[in-house]
């Protein structure tokens, strides 16, 4: 089945939202040339405890989205795929979702939601792995009093193309922390973004990102202050190795006139290892009403300090353990917030392997 | 025995206003089991013939020559150096986030000894190392100089030097910074440095009180990018009650 093209616009890359992204190598995806495989990719891989439910039913979306591409899977998909666990399960395991059925040739439009039930507490991991073309609108819906840390790995092979909105909606007290990973795919492009509807609500929005041999890698964070005390935390790290590799951090805060006692803070920090890499950063903080407890953003983009590579080297660690030793070091602070040694080191073993490979 | 020859060793430092000379000739050679002590007004160059001796990247070597045992220490790269058994205490030691000390010491062991040491017995070989430092234990797991206050960065440094064994050490205004009580304990900790491994030290410093503890057999006055009065440990008091004076007009 192909899908119709006539109601939704096509971006063409003068939009703001649109003039990083290399829209031709998105496979169709944004203007209707994507065939829809009809695939289903998302699956658990842990058996579920008690409280916790997996299923495929019909579910109205969350939020609004201006997204071209989460309306076309609007459109698309009318089934989700719904993890909900229930108020006041606290898990001590982490839920670990992960991917099948992957291709090339054809799309996958997906919807998926998470729900936590009031004071529900969880940690789902979701790793995207394999071959794939795949548009998706993940939601998350945070009750109040629940806490949830939902880790995004991006690990997909070098073809893949991944487009998706990564959006939370926040209710009273509750805590959402997400850690995003991107180190596969040939274009990924993520909305991370989060809206709070009641005040005390909470997020902590983390990333690592690695790119090397011409990969294209967006985040694009909105964090949308709607109600007053509610706090976010933005932390994004990136290292870009190789000719063409292209990444964009874009952080949007908005404090509405109504939020007071907002109190947030966004950081980007990137490493570029090698010539002919791009990172884009760009830090947007819009604010409304000055009765807030604290703004502020920061973003670095730089290269190897001399000084470190020359402390390490001088106790006699070699030039390319030395930068290895670094660039962990420079993950680290994110990647242990994972919490699961097993995924931690793989995701350091990945990193040390992509910068063997490139040669750094 | 081991021997640090510094031959007319002139260099400069690259800046926005191009090449400035900060050395200018210097000449000193250091034996194993000799102490060498450097003292001299700011800004003279001591760091700078440190960080040279230690191949940091910010100097350019205009002349002159160093060599360890008769290798040519300027054509080796920085690691190679620390390997050769040179060894430089910073005067300012940098911090490097997201790293482990434990990792850290363990990556330069691995890399100066050849292979990675044996983890039974090096977890105690760092524990003994630590608390002969008079270091809590938890450092090993903090971030390497992050965070430290300036006198544990001090001791953190000589540890190190007890740990890696290096054949030479250069210790940049190690003694600045410490209380009197981390005075003694980082000196008892190169005084152990050369009982076991007949290490030859060159000791830069401001003040006579850390000679009180680690006797040098030398000591030299540093003025102007070059080394301009040398004698025996009485020389230090001398520049103690008198200053630099007689030696900056020169
Ligand atoms: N990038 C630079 N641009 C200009 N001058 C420089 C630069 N780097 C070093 N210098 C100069 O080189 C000289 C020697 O510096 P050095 O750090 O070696 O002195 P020092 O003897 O160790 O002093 P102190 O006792 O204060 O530690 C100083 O005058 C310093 O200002
Ligand atoms: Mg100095």
């Amino acid at each position: 089945m192909s899908l119709a093209t006539t109601n939704y616009l096509t971006p063409t890359g003068r939009e703001e939202a649109w003039r990083f992204t290399p829209l031709k190598r998105l496979q169709g995806l944004h203007d209707g040339a994507a065939i829809d495989g009809q695939r289903t990719s998302l699956v658990t891989k842990s058996s579920l405890p008690v409280g916790v439910n997996f299923v495929r039913e019909s579910l109205q979306p969350l939020a609004s989205s201006d997204d071209v591409i989460i309306e076309r899977v609007r459109g698309l998909a009318e089934e989700v795929s719904h993890l909900s666990i229930a108020a006041n399960c606290e898990l001590s395991e982490p839920i670990f979702l992960g991917r099948v059925l992957g291709a090339l040739d054809t799309a996958e439009f997906s919807r998926v939601r998470i729900s936590l039930g009031a004071h529900a507490v969880a940690t789902v991991v979701l790793e995207n792995t394999g071959d794939t073309v795949l548009a998706e609108d993940l939601e998350i819906s945070l009750a109040p009093g629940s806490s949830l840390k939902f880790v995004t790995i991006q690990e997909f092979e070098s073809k893949s193309v991944y487009t998706a909105r990564h959006h939370a909606v926040v209710d009273k007290d509750a805590h959402f922390k997400s850690i995003t990973i991107t180190v596969g795919g040939d274009v990924v492009r993520i909305l991370p973004t989060v809206e709070f509807i009641a005040p005390g609500a909470s997020a902590e929005l983390l990333g690592v990102y690695f790119a090397t041999s011409g990969q294209f890698f967006e985040h694009r964070m909105h964090v949308d202050h709607a109600v007053p005390h509610a706090k976010s935390r933005v932390n994004y790290k990136g290292a870009l190795v190789g000719r063409d590799t292209h990444t964009v951090w874009i952080g949007d805060v908005l404090i509405r006139a109504i939020a007071e006692g907002t109190d947030t803070y966004e950081l980007n920090r990137n490493l570029l290892l090698s010539d002919g890499s791009r990172a884009d950063s760009v830090p947007n903080l819009e604010i409304e009403t000055g009765e807030i407890v604290g703004a502020g953003h920061a973003s670095t983009t730089g290269r190897f300090d001399d000084e470190q590579l020359f402390y390490l080297m001088s106790r006699g660690i070699s030039m390319e353990n030395a930068r290895r030793l670094v660039v962990r070091g420079f993950f680290n602070e994110i990647i242990t917030e994972i919490g699961i040694e097993g995924v931690q080191e793989r995701l350091m073993q990945r990193i040390d392997g992509e910068l063997e490979k490139a040669g750094v | 025995m081991s021997r640090l020859e510094i031959r007319n060793l002139q260099v400069s430092v690259n800046t926005d206003a191009g090449a400035v000379e900060i050395l200018k000739g210097v000449d000193l050679t250091i034996n194993s089991g000799e102490t060498h002590a450097i003292m001299g007004p700011n800004g003279s160059g001591k760091s700078t013939l440190a960080y040279s001796i230690a191949g940091h990247p910010k100097y350019t070597i205009v002349g002159g020559s160093v060599t360890l045992d008769g290798a040519d220490v300027l054509e080796m790269s920085v690691d190679e150096r620390a390997k050769a058994g040179l060894f430089l205490a910073m005067q300012y030691p940098v911090e490097v986030p997201g790293v482990s000390v434990s990792n850290f010491l363990r990556t330069a062991a691995t890399a100066l000894r050849g292979e990675a040491p044996k983890l039974r017995t090096w977890v105690g070989e760092v524990k003994e190392a630590m608390e002969a430092l008079n270091m809590d234990p938890a450092f090993a797991s903090r971030n390497v100089n992050e965070g430290f206050s300036g006198g544990e960065k001090k001791r953190h440094e000589i540890m190190q030097l007890e740990l890696l064994k290096p054949k030479i050490a250069i210790l940049d205004e190690t003694d600045s910074g410490l209380d009197v009580d981390a005075l003694r304990i980082v000196s008892e900790g190169v005084n152990r440095a050369k009982d076991k491994n007949n290490l030859g030290v060159l000791l830069i410093t401001h003040y006579t009180r850390i000679l009180k503890y680690i006797k040098p057999d030398f000591v030299h006055v540093f003025a102007n990018g070059h080394i301009v009065e040398e004698g025996g440990p009485d020389l230090a008091d001398k520049l103690e009650a008198n200053g630099y004076a007689d030696y900056v007009s020169k």
